[in-house]
């Protein structure tokens, strides 16, 4: 029944990199927004703390389906350049979730008890340092489950880049299928899901590592894993 | 490229189209994921043998899987499989439906955890039978708690219907796309695309917010 699975596996691991690709660089965007904007929401500055607010309840009031479209197909006729669709997809995918991120950002840093702010400045730290070295340690640790979470919506959104033809794993299913019989069909959507499950399981891992790492140097024990509900997906 | 108004205000009339039937599909995925995942969150806590671990195999199958893939399967495959014609309407809230019972399931599981173990010792030191347990104390109890979670589930299940123009449903972003392909002018009906979500989702966000505040968070 399933002679052709052979074609099918190699096709779609094709797609694989790809979608890779799209994961990693969406999730160092990602980060590297969420951080930016979710401390720019406590800035002392009103405009900076305007701005920020602007771009993380634009990103998040909009579909991600919206913004891929924006950017692939009107961006380019804005500015008269077009961007690759592995590129487009990265950066809707990072500018999307780092909206997120930002929330995630602000909400861990507003967690950390006030003591710690006031042991910083009793000690005279410069605003600088005590980020860096007192407020963020602790703050990271606590952002990590979301982070999790959020990489792992990340990478179901790479489904998304189907629509711009960016040869990632769901394209390159959708093209072989037409071309079988719908019994093959089945190796075709039971490889692409096992491969998404199997990519979320490794983001897990990667993201627990982290979290005990951050428990061990803050001298904490690892936390117990409660059963806590995920973190929206959406909701502005 | 400039913002041609005219032509912006001539696609209104085919985005509105198109938004009446992304909340059409989000009202109905949404009911039926409250339902659905009422029923998973159940069968998981009362735990009924096998049936317990098969929902939640297959939960986290479902949640840890691109929405889009699950709606490529279903409707390409499974519904030919099964012989039944379902328009793209329907496949799109079915399959919205299913894929966020998965989320609200958690979410109820969550609420009927945060109900103190008193009530359920209560009611059983009135022994009252099990469904009325759940009907009479620990539901009406549970829900509420997490009417904001499965609130904020909705407005992110809005914003994902557009994945459903892959099948072909008439969403207000496909509708964006038929108006550009005709004049190739993507500018204005994609860009007030957006607009029209944010004028649903921000307004909706408002109100879960408000709700929020009200119930207490779970």
């Amino acid at each position: 029944m399933f002679d052709q699975i052979g074609l099918i596996f190699s096709t779609l691991v094709r797609g694989l990199p790809v979608t890779i690709a799209a994961t990693l660089g969406g999730i160092a965007l990602t980060v590297v927004l969420s951080f930016v904007a979710g401390l720019a929401l406590l800035a002392p500055s009103r405009t900076v703390r305007f701005l920020s607010r602007v771009y993380v309840e634009g990103f998040r009031g909009t579909s991600e389906m919206v913004q891929l479209f924006w950017i692939y197909f009107v961006l380019p006729v804005l500015v008269g350049f077009e961007l690759v669709p592995l590129f487009a997809g990265i950066l809707v995918l990072g500018l999307n979730h780092g909206a997120y991120g930002a929330e995630i950002v602000r909400g861990a840093v507003q967690s950390v008890p006030k003591a710690q702010y006031e042991g910083a400045i009793a000690l005279s730290l410069s605003p600088a340092q005590r980020m860096l070295r007192v407020i963020l340690p602790q703050a990271v640790v606590e952002m990590l489950p979301s982070f999790n979470n959020l990489f792992i919506q990340l990478l179901k959104s790479t489904a998304l880049l189907y629509f711009i033809s960016a040869e990632e794993l769901t394209e390159r299913g959708q093209l072989l299928a037409p071309s079988l019989p719908i019994a093959q069909l089945v190796p075709i959507y039971v490889i692409e899901l096992l491969f998404y499950l199997l990519l979320a399981v490794l983001i897990t891992v990667g993201m627990r590592a982290l979290e005990r790492v951050g428990a061990r140097r803050l001298g904490r024990r690892a936390p117990r894993r409660r059963s806590t509900p995920p973190v929206t997906a959406g909701g502005v | 490229m400039n913002w041609d108004w005219d032509y912006a205000i001539d696609s209104l009339p085919l985005l509105f189209q198109g938004i009446v039937v992304t909340v059409e599909l989000t009202v109905l995925g949404a009911l039926l994921a409250y339902a659905l995942g009422l029923v998973l969150a159940l069968v998981r806590q009362v735990r009924v043998p096998v049936l317990s671990q098969l929902v939640y195999l297959f939960v986290e199958f479902i949640r840890s899987t691109p929405l889009l893939i699950q709606v490529f399967a279903f409707y390409y495959l499974l519904q030919p499989a099964l012989g039944l014609r379902l328009s793209p309407f329907v496949t799109g809230f079915v399959m919205l439906g299913i894929h966020y019972a998965t989320y609200t399931s958690e979410v109820y599981r969550a609420g009927i955890d945060a109900v103190p173990k008193g009530q359920w010792e209560a009611a059983r030191a009135l022994s009252l039978p099990r469904g009325r347990v759940w009907t009479g104390v620990i539901l009406p109890q549970a829900v509420p708690r997490v009417l904001p979670s499965l609130g904020n589930y909705t407005i992110s299940m809005f914003k994902e219907t557009p994945l459903l123009l892959a099948i072909g449903v008439l969403d207000v972003l496909n509708r964006a796309q038929e108006a550009a392909s005709e004049t190739f002018r993507y500018v204005e009906p994609v860009t007030l695309a957006g607009v029209f979500f944010l004028l649903v989702s921000y307004p909706a966000s408002i109100l879960v917010r408000k709700l929020e505040r009200r119930a207490g968070t779970v």
